[in-house]
């Protein structure tokens, strides 16, 4: 048995997740959660279609963090600081305390990563990356009509459809020439935009949103091809970046996130990193399925059987209603093309190289395909 | 008929329709659901599922 707590910095999906399958496998050593807000589980891949089930921001609080420490016999600490880790001393600080652990996970997270806006209404740009984010915008879009989203990728889409579908009017900007710029092929993309078009959402693709003004009680964003467009309240969705900064103090091995092993483990003696603050043999997949897959091998790790992560294939169901949509998107740069079959109700593409399917993106009709073929994927770590 | 969500990912399980690929024909009641199953898309188990009445 350890003597030391297992200390947990993070109360997202990863943190409560490895806290839950630990305590299937050892009910005895002391846990200690270190939220940054207020403690309590909801369900992230919820706030992006939230308005659409017509569910307040408090019904998506599943669980307070009271019930969480009880639940999961651990102590939650709701707004605590934690300023540094000391892997030397194995302590970490919190609001200005030492404590001691025998093993830490980071479950930091990421932060939105913010465009460079010009303007005076650049600062009210909301991102939207826990639930207190969410209640601000929920709170800014509420009684209004127009939103304007920066970043057509799975989120911004996720947000466009749950908008239009509540009666709002929106308008998406992006760089890219399509949405879902990255896990789709051009004809995929095509049919997904005229899906979410009919439902509403104005897309403005190649181009950027340069400058952000305040207008009496709205915005006006002005694009980088002459167009402006007003706005209640303005949502980025550009992607996120791994939270790194705290390990990278303490001397931990940092890339794009912080650098894991198989099992989890840090370039520090018994520190571990889950969830969408670490990079696993150079991958960074802040995904729910990867997460749950992680978070199991951790827990058996922590209970003392080194259990390393293994990924099978893991499609991304994106919440658009307009248009259901799963993607496997393949490795990136693996050899191979996209085999588009499109018919009018949906379109199935199929990435192939080497005669096997080595990804997919299915929308419309086609999502019918999905477990047929993630059956023949490859995993994605074996 | 109910319809239920997983707390985990959002994941709906309508009990009209069921959950056919699965093995888990329409009409099935969620308390029927065996404890084998786990949710389509994140993978959780029945048991953590916690689904909540939508």
């Amino acid at each position: 048995m350890n003597r030391q707590p297992v200390v947990i910095i993070g109360s997202g999906l990863a943190g409560y997740t490895v806290a839950r399958e630990l305590r299937k496998l050892d009910s005895e050593t002391a846990l200690v959660i270190l939220s940054a807000d207020h403690g309590g589980f909801y369900s992230k891949p919820m706030l992006s279609n939230a308005l659409g089930q017509k569910k307040s921001v408090d019904s998506l609080l599943i669980k307070d963090a009271a019930q969480m420490a009880a639940d999961l016999k651990a102590e939650v600490r709701a707004y605590a600081n934690v300023s540094a880790i000391d892997p030397e001393r194995k302590q970490v600080t919190v609001d200005g305390a030492a404590i001691s652990y025998g093993k830490l996970v980071l479950a930091l997270g990421a932060d939105p990563i913010r465009l460079p806006l010009e303007g005076d209404g650049a600062e009210a740009v909301l991102s939207v990356n826990n639930l207190d984010d969410y209640r601000r915008f929920r709170a800014a879009a509420e009684g209004k009509k127009d939103i304007a989203i920066l970043g057509a990728g799975l989120i911004g889409c996720e947000f466009a459809n749950d908008l239009v579908a509540a009666g709002y009017r929106v308008d998406v900007i992006d760089l890219a020439p399509q949405p879902l710029g990255r896990l789709l092929p051009p004809a995929s993309a095509a049919f997904l935009q005229r899906r979410l078009e009919a439902a509403g959402v104005r897309f403005h693709l190649g181009t950027t949103t340069q400058r952000v003004e305040r207008s009496e009680e709205r915005f006006s964003l002005s694009l980088a091809n002459g167009e402006i467009l007003a706005a209640d309240a303005v949502l980025s969705a550009v992607g996120l970046r791994p939270r790194t900064a705290m390990a990278q103090a303490a001397g931990l091995k940092i890339n794009r996130g912080i650098v894991v092993d198989r099992l989890l483990l840090t370039s520090a003696d018994g520190i571990y990193a889950i969830g969408d603050c670490a990079e696993i043999e150079g991958k960074v997949l802040p995904f729910v399925l990867p997460i749950m897959q992680a978070a199991r091998a951790l827990a058996a790790t922590l209970a003392g059987q080194p259990t390393p992560v293994r990924y099978p294939a893991m499609p991304v169901v994106v919440k658009t209603p307009a248009c259901p949509a799963v993607v496997s998107p393949p490795e990136p740069g693996a050899p191979g093309e996209w085999l588009v079959e499109e018919g009018e109700n949906g379109v199935k593409a199929l990435f192939q190289g080497g005669g096997t399917v080595l990804g997919f993106a299915l929308l419309g009709t086609a999502v019918a395909e999905k477990n047929a073929l993630s059956a023949q994927l490859p995993a994605v770590m074996g | 008929m109910k319809t239920w969500q997983c707390v985990v990912c959002g994941y709906v399980y309508d009990e009209a329709q069921g959950d056919v690929e699965h093995g888990i024909a329409a009409g099935t009641r969620w308390a029927d659901v065996p404890d084998s199953w786990s949710c389509p898309d994140c993978g959780v188990a029945k048991s953590d599922f916690e689904m909540v009445e939508v």
